[in-house]
């Protein structure tokens, strides 16, 4: 089957002829391969299922594929078995036999083994992550037998590039990498442009530190990205498209590389995608360890090799891109939604979420919480939804104290803020960004003061130095924050915080400066008094400052 | 450890496979980088006089992206991972502890050259935190004793040069 | 460029400029003064001092006027409390971000730095002043470079880039450690590509690169960029 080159109708028969296949099993056993699981042995578990079935001789009733990320991360290596989606956690080659021999053979799951944890799945609502821990992501007829590329064909036959645009601008789809600007206007503007050739770009240069849900879609459905960046460069008449990874996704690298040959081979990335006129080609690029680079204009520069410093805006990537040439950036997420939304229509999507928020957003869910890992949820849900519900609420019986909403540029938010309901416009209003989607759950062991030190540290570290604000304001920031955690601060130190953290907001060039004191800002409002504690009675309400300063004192 | 001249033919043959341009340069550092270990200067200017750009040009690249290493790493490398979620779980302590066991500062390597410690931005094991990745393995839900005991494992009980 | 004109508003006062034109170049063409430190008329733009940012009625956000252009029916502000509050500020960072101490400084008196801080009014630095350390590199003939005082405005990178063609500059790292490095890092006295133009002093706004032994008042000389790339194109 890899290999022949596909025309319009044959996909449908390649998803028939795998649902058949698929249907002479009664069993799946889906074991997830990813990065979270991976360390802890997920091939090794793979490997004995792949042995256990043939020692119980039920290799041909059960099919043991390697899968994506189901999300419970903490619990891994996991593993599911269809049907009836039983979630192994924690599973190790030496307890496969025995969940083959009572789950398989007789046909009684192994309870003390199973992730009980209804509440972790049940709010969420998986659009992007359809495939993810259901199919096998290095077997393209997997993708395809799940509806995959279906929409690229409805596209090629029966619609014009105008007719794709207009279901993505009636979907409300918004960029997913943290601006939210609207991905139907942008498509437009794109198409516009008169000046070719037309590039994309798709941004996974996921480099926000607790966030991994743009790895784990490509290391579990790497096609949907394809296809997504297909749909789009139909859309406004792209010919080549680029995907921007951090080389420090080294399996992600792998599943795409492997997605990309096998779309070549079956012509639907090429000259004449599927036989037809259109043609459209991906390579990808690597990072190389630069959160700036994540920037709509610094990506460009990556991408041509060069610094990843941000240039300011106009002009526009849609007018004047890579190479100067009309160029669409799309976060990958973003780019996944789009297949569902030309398959169903934009009106379908657009009742998901809320009214100006449609759709869902994934989410990485870390920190201290019960149910870390990759969830994704609908628009418009709330924070204490998130926390409590899907996450199962803070780990270890501590008590609750803040969550950072959208990375370290994001805001911290105490408690009387769980209510809020999560889409852009709710969340910037109270000081925090929907950023690349990180939720970092923190407890009362938590100080608010180290809290915003160390993401003013991550955003010193990480600025291009292009911009005064940004270089020299963020430095200052952090000298007067080591002055308060040193036991030196004065009151007079927070005025001048808030002053400097609100003129290198406004000042700066680029996105990673205006948003870098939103830990700053937001600590200041909501959590001004343990500053005041620690510059008027010199006491960390945590205890986590000042340990230099005990060290130094007891020499 | 390959021959010099068959590193050179690889990083050529690479060269050759991306038409010398220059918008591949980062493709470029990193498959020197992996022929190599490191970028050193040399190197930089070799793959600068190739795809005929400013010396200047390919080392403000090279030290502007933190994953390109200019000096050659220690046998053993353990790198901590600084991201939220494993700062939350407390990866700060565990760097620390290795520093002093060692004597090694982040970013740098013991005198013997025997190990090196780095600190990356978020490795994507969320989950897992607080992570540490010692030679290439990640280790989840790290502690300061079991990173102590498996690199004491991995340099031979050989205590490294205290001051 | 088109032979269209564009009118607008800048301070209240209404200009007719070419289409294109960014809105520093407007401003300065009619006699109002909007500072700034890394823009250079014949140079390509930066946009990193952030000195220039004004005003534009109808955003919320702020604009630096040497790479923005302008449109019809802009109304423009340059000097609002705000956006002199934020001027001080730059100047103070700048200030205290390196070693700068104008009595023992070769641009004392010549210094677009000190200049804007007396223009603008700083009369003390809020923040705690950083005072580097790095080595003074004179390897050179003549040519001095005093990465102490730098302040990242990158014009001797663009003028050795785009008028000498040289591209012996860059720069070297990135955030508060960046620096203006010349070749792989080495020192000047040995460049490979240098070729000893003076252009980077020239166009220097501060004391970090000069001519040894020479009086900064006559190596300044920041009109040179336009003046060769004026010709250049005839």
């Amino acid at each position: 089957m890899e290999g022949t080159r596909l025309k319009l109708g044959d996909l449908q028969k390649i998803a028939e002829h795998e649902v058949d296949f698929e249907r002479a099993f009664k069993h799946r056993i889906n074991v997830c391969c990813s990065s979270g699981c991976v360390p802890f042995g997920a091939f090794d578990v793979l490997k004995a299922f792949q042995e256990a079935v043939k020692e119980f001789g039920v290799e041909k009733e059960c099919k043991v594929a390697r899968t994506g990320c189901v999300g419970t991360c903490a619990v891994g290596p996991a593993v599911v078995i269809e049907p009836g989606d039983y979630l192994y956690q924690n599973v190790t080659p030496d307890k496969v036999r025995q969940i083959v021999r009572d789950h398989i053979v007789l046909g009684l799951p192994v309870k003390d083994m199973l992730y009980q944890n209804e509440a972790f799945f049940k709010k969420q609502h998986r659009l992007v992550l359809r495939n993810a821990g259901k199919i096998d992501p290095t077997r393209i007829q997997d993708y395809i037998a799940a509806g995959g590329y279906a929409a690229i064909v409805k596209c090629l036959a029966t619609m014009t590039p105008q007719g794709v645009i207009y279901e993505v601008l009636g979907s409300g789809l918004r960029g997913r990498g943290g601006a939210g600007f609207p991905t139907g206007q942008k498509w437009s503007l794109v198409a516009r442009s008169h000046s070719s050739p037309k590039y994309i770009v798709a941004n996974l240069d996921e480099g926000d530190p607790g966030v991994f849900a743009n790895r784990t879609l490509a290391e579990a459905d790497p096609h949907a990205i394809l296809e997504g960046m297909l749909i789009a460069a139909y859309a406004v008449g792209a010919e080549k498209g680029y995907i921007y990874i951090r080389a420090e996704y080294p399996l992600a690298i792998e599943t795409l590389q492997k997605a990309i040959a096998q779309a070549r081979a079956m012509s639907l990335l090429g000259e004449n995608v599927l036989e037809t006129s259109f043609k459209f080609d991906v390579e990808l690029r690597f990072g190389a360890g630069a959160f700036v680079a994540g920037e709509e204009t610094a990506i460009l520069a990556s991408v041509e090799g060069r610094r990843a410093m941000p240039r300011p805006r106009p002009p526009y990537p849609a007018n004047s891109g890579l190479w100067g040439k009309p160029t669409l950036i799309q976060n990958v997420e973003t780019l996944a939604n789009i297949p569902l939304i030309v398959l169903n229509g934009g009106a379908w999507f657009s009742k998901i979420g809320t009214g100006k928020c449609t759709g869902t957003k994934c989410f990485s869910l870390t920190g201290k919480v019960n149910n870390p890992g990759i969830i994704e949820v609908p628009m418009g849900i709330t924070l204490h939804e998130v926390v409590f519900d899907v996450g199962g609420g803070v780990a270890d019986n501590r008590k609750f104290k803040a969550v950072l909403v959208g990375g370290p540029s994001g805001g911290c938010l105490p408690e009387t803020l769980l209510e809020l309901p999560i889409d852009y416009d709710s969340l910037t209003r109270v000081g925090a960004i929907m950023g690349s989607g990180g939720i970092v759950v923190i407890d009362d062991k938590s100080c608010m003061v180290d809290t915003a030190k160390f993401f003013t540290d991550f955003c010193i570290d990480e600025s291009c130095g292009k911009c005064t604000p940004c270089r020299a304001g963020l430095a200052k920031i952090k000298e007067i924050f080591e002055g308060i955690t040193r036991g030196e601060g004065n009151l007079e130190d927070l005025a001048t915080l808030e002053k400097a953290s609100i003129y290198i907001r406004d000042a700066s060039l680029c996105g990673l400066g205006q948003t870098a004191p939103n830990p700053v800002i937001t600590t200041l409002r909501y959590f001004k008094d343990e500053y005041v504690r620690h510059i008027v009675d010199k006491v960390c309400p945590a205890d986590r400052c000042f340990k230099n300063v005990k060290e130094v004192n007891k020499q | 450890m390959l021959r010099e001249d068959k590193r050179r033919e690889l990083l050529d043959n690479f060269m050759r496979k991306h038409e010398y341009d220059e918008s591949a340069l980062l493709e470029i550092l990193h498959k020197t980088q992996e022929i190599y270990g490191y970028l050193d200067n040399e190197s930089l200017m070799y793959v600068a006089q190739s795809l005929n750009l400013p010396p200047s040009h390919v080392y403000g690249v090279a030290t502007f992206y933190s994953f390109f290493k200019l000096k050659a790493a220690g046998e053993h490398v353990v790198t901590g991972c600084l991201g939220t979620a494993c700062y939350v779980k407390g990866v700060e302590e565990i760097m620390q502890a290795v520093e002093r066991e060692f004597n090694v500062k982040r970013g740098e390597s013991t005198a013997d050259g025997k190990l090196s410690l780095f600190v990356t931005r978020c490795i994507g094991a969320c989950a897992m935190a607080p992570s540490v990745v010692i030679d290439g393995e990640v280790m989840g839900k790290a502690t300061p004793e079991l990173v102590i005991n498996k690199l004491k494992l991995l340099l031979g009980g050989n205590k490294t040069e205290t001051r | 460029m088109s032979n269209s004109t564009v009118t607008l508003k800048i301070d209240g006062v209404e200009i007719t400029v070419p289409e294109g034109t960014m809105i520093l170049k407007a401003a300065t063409d009619n006699g109002i003064r909007i500072p700034t430190l890394c823009a250079l008329e014949g140079l390509s733009n930066s946009g990193g001092c952030r000195l220039c940012l004004v005003e534009i009625a109808g955003s919320p956000k702020l604009f630096a006027a040497c790479i923005t252009p302008v449109s019809s029916g802009m109304v423009v502000t340059t000097n609002s409390e705000r956006l002199k509050e934020y001027r001080k500020m730059t100047v103070q960072l700048l200030l205290s971000e390196r070693t700068h101490v104008c009595s023992v400084c070769v641009a004392n008196d010549h210094c677009e730095l000190q200049s804007l801080a007396n223009e603008l009014g700083v009369d003390h630095v809020m923040f705690e002043r950083k005072w580097t350390d790095y080595k003074i590199d004179s390897t050179h003939d003549f040519l001095v470079i005093d990465r102490n005082r730098c302040i990242l405005c990158t014009r001797c990178i663009r003028v050795c880039d785009e008028i000498e063609g040289a591209h012996t500059l860059d720069l070297k790292m990135r955030g508060k450690d960046t620096q203006v490095i010349m070749d792989l890092d080495n020192n000047w006295g040995v460049s490979c590509s240098c070729t000893s133009c003076r252009k980077c002093a020239k166009v220097c706004p501060v004391g970090a690169i000069y001519v040894e032994e020479e009086p900064l008042a006559r190596t300044k000389h920041k009109e040179i960029a336009e003046f060769l790339l004026a010709r250049r194109r005839r």
